[in-house]
């Protein structure tokens, strides 16, 4: 019991910091499922299925702002299909161990492209104008 | 291009458990000229095909925790909301980089 309010805890934070940094849930997601007790392939398979619900919630207020380019987005979404498949295949076949330190490897490799990112940015610019963003 | 994007992208998402919209945002901006917001907006549309197939052939793997992807998944909706807004209210910068060291930090953590 305990257990599930932590769960439902660190679920709403982790939604909260992926909307706040633009990150996806899933980098997010992993590293408390692995806190919370599961093993890496457990955590990398949960994290999917409990970004379902974030994604489409956020894919829907998208659309309703007419940010979503939906034909690109099929075309990106099927054509991701298979390789998603082909990249379970080889996340199962990995030890426990690999795949958790294949995540880190992208987790620190993410939080390293963050801070170029943020560093790089004026302090306080004003968001340039984009031309062909839907209203 | 965008068939590439998303091969790519798939096999990220299938072996990280991330969407790959790490991968795909920058993709459409320097690949496809998005803008930023238009690219983030599409990306999460594109994940939402990518997530569903990875869930499922993790699932066919037997290795989603059902519960716990509830337990986690369904707070993290509202939490979106309150970060979003959170977001249009505060000066990111200082915040983003201690956020990147705390992933710095939990990464180090999981790989030893």
């Amino acid at each position: 019991m305990t257990q599930d309010l932590v769960a439902m805890a660190l679920g709403l934070l982790a939604g909260t910091l992926s909307a706040l940094f633009g990150v996806g849930g899933g980098l997010i997601f992993v590293p408390t499922l692995i806190f919370l007790g599961k093993d890496a392939h457990v955590a990398v398979a949960t994290s999917l299925a409990a970004m379902v619900p974030v994604i489409l919630m956020g894919a829907w207020r998208q659309t309703r702002y007419g940010a979503v380019r939906w034909r690109d987005a099929v075309v990106v979404g099927l054509a991701s299909v298979p390789t998603a498949k082909l990249g379970e295949v080889i996340a199962t076949s990995l030890s426990n161990t690999t795949l958790q330190r294949a995540f880190a490897v992208l987790l620190l490799a993410v939080a390293v492209q963050m801070a170029v990112r943020t560093l790089r940015e004026e302090p306080a610019a004003q968001p340039a104008a984009e031309p062909g963003e839907a209203p | 291009m965008l068939v590439a994007i998303g091969l790519v992208a798939g096999l990220f998402s299938g072996l990280f458990g991330v969407g790959g919209g790490i991968l795909i945002v920058p993709m459409l901006i320097a690949f496809r000229g998005y803008p930023a917001k238009t690219a983030m907006a599409t990306s999460l549309a594109a994940i939402l095909f990518t997530a569903v197939a990875a869930a499922t052939s993790h699932a066919g793997a037997g290795n989603v925790a059902w519960k716990e992807g509830a337990l986690i998944g369904l707070p993290a909706v509202a939490g979106a909301y309150v970060g979003a807004a959170v977001h249009q209210r505060i000066d990111s910068r200082r915040v983003s980089l201690l956020f990147a060291l705390f992933l710095a930090i939990v990464a180090v953590r999981l790989a030893i």
